[in-house]
């Protein structure tokens, strides 16, 4: 029982990481039908930034700031630059785009930062809580794990629902046309709702860098295991990403301590499979297909 | 003869690669040294799946991004075979790594048949991700992160005592390769490859003219998945050793460039895509070594050359390479074509865009 517990809060907290970066793809999917395959690599890169302001003395809050700040501004260049020439193009390029991107910043990281894996430091200790003589199974580090992905959501959630930029960027992905002709700089809601996306990824980078440690390619099955609680939840719902991306995260706690560790993978993939047998627009998706 | 040509397909291109076998035969003979020999060995493997790859990708319209997890089946069948009973003759392994594969793609295809888009991408990236997990777990049958070592084939002796072994899985690859494109260069142009097509470009429509959609794309799975087999099989030779660590995300994710790069749909660009992708890492490590950079830099040249070569191609040539040099060629045919005719005829109508 025990076990269970702790396996159940293990669960949760990496499944808020993989929420985090399940939201990002949806909101990046939502706006322009495209799938972020860097944004992964865009959250390692954010990450050794993060690193190399906190070797040189600054505090961990300065280069979890910088990390967000980057973040923001390699979304929005990405789509600026990148993706706008190819978002009228079939999907296919768009998926071969990202992957370029991917590959490109696995490459220069290693230039820049050094190939070789990296500790990461925690802003409170990740030693769980001792009450009396009995340590229960969460660490301050887990707690704030999980508080800063729900404030980084509920934050998210205010300003789109809120706000009228929030509104404008709703209508940009919404209905491009009807939008510019509202009035709307819809390229402009496009390029800010990647760099949105990509500041949630560099969060997720941030909190799941100091249990992976920091490498190259830390950030690859975040992003699958992100990506497939986001089809969990059918790709088109924020709550439904965030829903599914929680549920892998418990799935391949009980799998990786009950089974053992090499299968956690294995078993998010026969997950996604079941859950896409029964519905295959996943859970939270209630758009209807055209058919004969 | 002309005509003859012209009507059947299957002689025409009986001819074409039994000349392409000639020909390849003699350069791995006589002009490549074994260096050349080895990297077209890889080239060949690596077309082989991309042949696959571009038959469910680009003809059937079915993302993939777990092709190199398929190749990983060919390549475990081949070496756990060759642990379990080592005088077993290649063709054997070639055809049981082809057979278990294509089984494997069966499942595959048919839990990926009711999947659209990213959520088939989705799919087949976990499937990625997940596979090169299981030789580690179970360590007994599979040799675990150490892998599996597997001898090269011997030539047989009839070719002499000095001839190469790398010569040899030459033109086992090479064969191997020309008898695959020959037989997917007829399937495409078969009833089932305008199957293929037909459910690629319009499902509605497909499925009102009689297609069992479901039934093409699995079949299309069972097609693709069974060259991944082949390829992995031959992979398995080359390496000499069959790990988890050969099998990474980003060799699924190379075959992918290497059909979008060649031009999405065609089997020779299939070709282009792994010559190039072979190719490409060999000469800017050569590049980057000559310029005495340090190591973590050096390393990663290739991998950098490599992501901006498929940004800006994607960027430049949405239609690949093969695509970009047909439309400079058309477009510079269409110029001079206009001044001749100016004011005659009216310009032809624009190929709409893809």
């Amino acid at each position: 029982m025990r076990l269970f517990v702790i396996y159940t809060v293990d669960g949760i907290t990496n499944g808020m990481v993989y929420a985090a970066v399940a939201l990002a793809l949806v909101m990046i999917w939502r706006a322009t039908r495209i799938i972020n395959y860097a944004q992964g690599a865009m959250a390692m890169f954010t990450t050794y930034i993060a690193l190399v302001v906190i070797r040189h003395g600054a505090p961990y809050w300065l280069g979890f700031l910088v990390a967000l700040a980057t973040g923001l501004v390699l979304g929005a260049v990405t789509e600026r630059l990148l993706v706008r020439p190819v978002e009228s193009r079939p999907p296919l390029n768009a998926v071969i785009l990202s992957l370029g991107v991917l590959i490109l910043l696995e490459a220069v990281a290693p230039m820049l930062f050094g190939g070789q894996t990296q500790s990461f430091p925690v802003p409170v200790s990740n030693i769980d809580f001792v009450v009396g003589t009995t340590s229960l199974p969460v660490s301050p580090f887990a707690v704030f794990t999980v508080g800063a992905v729900l404030i980084a959501m509920l934050l998210l959630f205010l300003v789109f629902q809120r706000t009228t930029l929030g509104l404008r960027m709703r209508a940009a992905a919404f209905n491009p046309e009807i939008a510019r002709i509202l009035g709307i700089r819809v390229g402009r809601m496009l390029t800010l709702g990647w760099g949105l996306a990509a500041l949630l990824g560099a969060l997720a980078g941030m909190l799941a860098a100091p249990a992976v440690y920091l490498y190259p390619s830390n950030m690859d099955e975040v992003l699958v295991f992100g990506f497939t609680g986001a089809i969990i939840g059918g790709l088109e719902s924020p709550v439904g990403a965030v829903t599914g991306a929680v549920g892998v995260g418990l799935a391949l706690s009980y799998v990786s301590g009950y089974i053992g560790a090499d299968l956690a993978p294995l078993g998010g993939f026969v997950i996604l499979i079941l859950v896409l047998m029964l519905r295959p627009q996943g859970l939270f998706s209630f758009g209807r297909q055209r058919q004969v | 003869m002309n005509s003859l040509l012209r009507r059947f397909t299957f002689v025409r291109h009986g001819l074409f690669f039994l000349g392409l076998a000639v020909v390849l035969l003699i350069l791995t003979s006589f002009v490549f040294d074994s260096y050349t020999n080895y990297n077209v060995t890889e080239v060949a493997i690596f077309a082989i799946s991309a042949a696959g790859l571009t038959v469910l990708t680009g003809i059937n319209g079915q993302v993939s991004l777990g092709h190199g997890a398929l190749m990983m089946i060919g390549a475990y069948t081949t070496s756990v075979l060759l642990t379990w009973h080592p005088d077993l003759p290649l063709v054997l392994m070639l055809i049981a790594s082809i057979v278990s594969t294509g089984i494997a793609g069966a499942i595959v295809g048919i839990a990926g048949a009711r999947l659209r888009g990213p959520y088939l991408a989705g799919a087949t990236l976990a499937l990625a991700v997940a596979l090169p997990q299981v030789p580690s777990h179970f360590a007994s049958v599979f040799g675990g992160n150490q892998g599996l070592s597997v001898s090269p084939p011997t030539p047989p002796a009839f070719l002499g005592t000095s001839f190469a072994p790398e010569q040899w899985l030459a033109w086992i690859t090479l064969a191997a390769a020309v008898i695959t494109f020959f037989v997917l260069a007829n399937l495409v142009r078969s009833a089932t490859g305008r199957r293929f097509r037909m459910v690629r470009d319009n499902e509605v429509a497909a499925r009102l003219s009689g297609i069992d959609v479901a039934r093409t794309q699995v079949l299309a799975f069972v097609v693709s998945a069974a060259c991944a087999g082949l390829a992995g099989s031959l992979f398995a030779y080359w390496v000499t050793v069959t790990s988890p660590s050969g099998f990474t995300l980003n060799l699924s994710l190379s075959l992918l460039t290497a059909i979008v790069i060649g031009g999405l749909g065609s089997l020779s660009g299939a070709v282009l895509g792994s010559f190039i992708v072979v190719y490409l890492p060999v000469w800017t490590g050569g590049f980057a070594s000559s310029l005495n950079l340090s190591s973590n830099i050096a390393n990663n040249v290739p991998l950098a050359i490599y992501g901006v070569v498929l940004i800006v191609a994607i960027l430049v040539f949405p239609r690949g390479v093969a695509g970009g040099v047909a439309s400079i060629v058309h477009g510079v045919r269409r110029a001079a074509g206009s001044n001749r005719r100016a004011g005659v005829l009216p310009a032809a109508p624009q190929a709409p865009a893809q």
